[in-house]
C-alpha cells in the first residue's frame, strides 16, 4: 500500500505557524519523521496558514526536497497554488492532488500531469456533486480513464479517488467504496488504473477515530486499494496496512517485516 | 481509443553491486565487474533493460580436492596449488571470477588456520587479475575466525565475502563494512529468511547495493525446481520495489552438481547413463542455465566443459 502521509498541512498548527514564521525546523522534522515511518509520498497542503499560498507552497516544496529524497504530493484544489509547487519541484516523483472528474478540468490537469511525468489524483465527482451510488462513481471513474488514454497519461499514474463520507452520514456508503474499488481495479482497463482515498473522512465525527480508519483500510485493501492518504506516524494504522499487504501477498513476509516494508 | 503496449513493465529494478577494485581505486585487480541492474525478468530484453550479464565463478580450494577424476582430469596438476589453479581457471577456461572456496579451514578436516587462509588469499590476489569471492567454510565458529582475517588482509579489493546467515550475520557483516567488501546472505531455500538476513545486515548499516543473496542452489534432480521458484519470486518481487529483495543473486551449481550421484558414477557403475566425461558436465550445465533463467547474477561452477557450454547457451539466449 501506498502512504502518502497527511501531516503537512496548514491545518495544522505547528504546520500553519511554521508557514507563517518561515520556520523550516518543523517541516524538516516533519519530513523526516514521516519517511522513517514509511511513508512513499509527502503530502503538502498549504491549508489556510498564508495570505500568499502560492508563496507558502513554493517554500514548503523546498523545504521538504531539503530534508529528504521522498516523492511529494502536492495538495490543493487551486491549480495555481499546484503549478507553484510543479515549478519548484527538483525532479523527484511528484503526485498532483487533486482534479474533479469533469472532462473540461481533466483537460487542463492530463496535459499538465504528462508535462510533469506527475502521478494524478482524481475524483469520482463532478459539478453535480458526490454521486451516491457505486454505477455513478464508476461511470466517472471511465470518464477519467478515457481521457487519461486521450491525453497519454499512463492509466497507472491515474490515481482515481472514489470519495469516501463519514460513516456517520449514510453506512451504506463503505462497501459502496469498496465495489467501486474493485470494479476500477478489474474491469476498466489493463493495466488497471491506481486507487486511492483520503481515509479519515470515515470516521469524521465518531468516537473511535484510529480504529475506524485502519479497519475501513484494510478492507479497502483487500478490494484492491493501491495508496491512501493517511496519518503515517499512527504506528497501528500502519502496521495493519503492512500486515494487509503480505496476507494479500503483495509484500513477502520476514519476522522484521514491519520493519523491512518502512524502509 | 489507442491500443496499449503488451510489454511487462516493472517499477524497480536489482541493484548493482560493484566487483573488485582496480589500483586507482584501492585493490590490485586487473578488472572489474558490475553485477544486478536487471529491471526485467532474464532474456526479455524487448521489455525492459536485462541488466549486466550473468558471470560464471569457478571454484579453486585451498586444499586438494576428492573429486571425481571427470573433474580432475582437466586440471591436471594444479589442483594442490591454488594459485596455479585460478591462474587456469582465468588463463584456459574462461572464468570470470574466482571463488576461493575455504575447504581447508574446516575444524572436522584439515583445521588449517585463519593465517593460512589469508596466505593462500594472497597467493590467488596474487596470481590472476579477475575480482574474487572467498567462502569459509561453513562452520560458524570457525568462519567467525577465519573470514575477518581474510577481510583485513583483502582491505581494498572490493571481496565478495560469504556466507552471512540469519543466526550468524554480525562479524561478516561488521568486517565487510570496515573493509569495504561486497557480502553474501544465504538463507536456505526460505524466501523469508532471505527478506529477514537482508533486512537485519542492513539495519547493521552495510549497504544494500554491497549485498548478494544466495539461496542453497540445489540441483538437477535434488530439488532445483525450488531453487528456481524462490529465485523467480525474488525477482518478481524486487522489480515490484520490494527494497529488500533487490539484491542480485549468486547461485553454487558446481558443489550441488559434482554430489549427485547422476554426474559422480564412473562409467562402469552406471553404464546405462552414458559415458560420465559427458554425463557429468552435461548435468552442471543443465543445472546452471536453469538457474540463469530464473535470475541468477552469479554461478559457480567446476568442470571447464559445463562452463564452455553455459556461456555458449547464455550468449544465445541473450541474442
Amino acid at each position: 500500500m501506498i502512504a502518502v502521509a497527511e501531516r503537512i498541512n496548514g491545518m495544522f498548527k505547528d504546520v500553519r505557524r511554521a508557514v507563517q514564521k518561515k520556520d523550516p525546523g518543523p517541516i524538516i522534522e516533519l519530513a523526516q519523521r514521516q519517511t522513517e515511518q514509511g511513508a512513499r509520498y509527502l503530502d503538502i497542503n498549504v491549508g489556510t496558514a498564508a495570505a500568499d499560498q502560492l508563496a507558502a507552497m513554493r517554500w514548503l516544496v523546498e523545504v521538504v526536497q531539503g530534508a529528504c529524497k521522498t516523492p511529494i504530493a502536492l495538495d490543493s484544489q487551486k491549480l495555481p497554488v499546484i503549478q507553484a509547487g510543479l515549478e519548484v519541484c527538483d525532479g523527484r516523483p511528484v503526485m498532483i492532488n487533486s482534479v474533479s472528474g469533469d472532462p473540461d478540468k481533466l483537460d487542463i490537469y492530463m496535459p499538465l500531469a504528462v508535462r510533469h511525468n506527475a502521478a494524478l489524483v482524481c475524483l469520482t465527482m463532478n459539478v453535480e456533486g458526490v454521486p451516491q451510488n457505486v454505477e455513478k462513481r464508476v461511470e466517472i471513474a471511465m470518464t477519467i480513464v478515457a481521457k487519461a488514454l486521450e491525453h497519454g497519461l499512463d492509466p497507472t499514474k491515474v490515481f482515481i479517488d472514489p470519495i469516501i463520507l463519514p460513516v456517520t452520514v449514510d453506512q451504506k456508503q463503505p462497501m459502496f467504496i469498496c465495489e467501486v474499488i474493485r470494479q476500477i481495479k478489474t474491469v476498466l482497463c489493463d493495466p488497471p488504473p491506481s486507487t486511492i482515498v483520503g481515509l479519515s473522512n470515515i470516521s469524521q465525527g465518531t468516537a473511535t477515530r484510529p480504529l475506524i480508519n485502519r479497519t475501513c483500510l484494510v478492507m479497502l485493501q483487500a478490494y484492491g486499494l493501491d495508496a491512501a492518504i493517511i496519518d503515517v506516524l499512527d504506528t497501528d494504522i500502519m502496521d495493519a496496512a503492512i500486515t494487509a499487504d503480505v496476507l494479500m501477498n503483495r509484500i513477502i513476509y520476514s519476522d522484521s517485516y514491519l520493519k523491512s516494508a518502512r524502509m | 481509443m489507442p491500443l496499449p503496449a503488451l510489454k511487462e513493465t516493472y517499477t524497480a529494478g536489482v541493484n548493482v553491486v560493484t566487483l573488485g577494485a582496480t589500483r586507482d581505486q584501492g585493490g590490485t585487480r586487473s578488472v572489474t565487474y558490475q553485477i544486478g541492474g536487471a529491471k526485467t525478468l532474464p532474456f526479455m530484453d524487448p521489455d525492459g533493460d536485462a541488466g549486466k550479464p550473468l558471470l560464471i565463478a569457478m571454484d579453486v580450494l585451498d586444499i586438494e580436492p576428492e573429486w571425481p577424476e571427470v573433474l580432475t582430469a582437466p586440471y591436471g596438476d594444479v589442483l594442490g596449488n591454488p594459485a596455479a589453479w585460478a591462474k587456469k581457471c582465468v588463463e584456459e577456461f574462461g572464468a570470470d571470477l574466482i571463488c576461493l572456496k575455504l575447504d581447508g579451514t574446516d575444524p572436522d578436516g584439515a583445521n588449517r588456520s585463519g593465517d593460512d587462509a589469508v596466505a593462500t588469499l594472497k597467493a590467488v590476489l596474487g596470481a590472476v587479475g579477475v575480482p574474487l569471492i572467498v567462502w569459509g567454510c561453513g562452520i560458524d565458529a570457525k568462519d567467525n575466525e577465519v573470514m575477518p582475517k581474510i577481510s583485513a588482509a583483502g582491505k581494498g579489493e572490493r571481496l565478495l565475502l560469504g556466507p552471512a546467515k540469519q543466526e550468524n550475520y554480525k562479524r561478516l557483516a561488521a568486517s565487510c563494512i570496515a573493509d569495504g567488501h561486497n557480502l553474501i546472505c544465504l538463507a536456505p531455500l526460505d524466501i523469508n529468511i532471505a527478506k529477514q538476513v537482508n533486512t537485519l545486515v542492513i539495519e547493521m548499516e552495510l549497504p544494500a547495493d554491497r549485498i548478494v543473496m544466495f539461496q542453497t542452489s540445489g540441483a538437477l534432480g535434488y530439488g532445483i525446481e525450488y531453487a528456481y521458484s524462490i529465485q523467480e519470486r525474488q525477482r518478481l518481487a524486487a522489480l515490484a520495489g520490494d527494497k529488500m529483495m533487490m539484491m542480485p543473486v549468486i547461485c553454487d551449481v558446481g558443489y550441488e552438481t559434482w554430489r549427485c550421484k547422476e554426474a559422480k558414477a564412473p562409467d562402469a557403475e552406471a553404464p546405462e547413463w552414458g559415458a560420465q566425461a559427458i554425463r557429468g558436465p552435461m548435468w552442471e550445465a543443465a543445472s546452471a542455465i536453469a538457474l540463469a533463467n530464473a535470475g541468477a547474477d552469479i554461478i559457480r561452477m567446476r568442470h571447464p566443459k559445463a562452463v564452455a557450454a553455459v556461456k555458449k547457451a547464455i550468449k544465445a539466449l541473450q541474442g
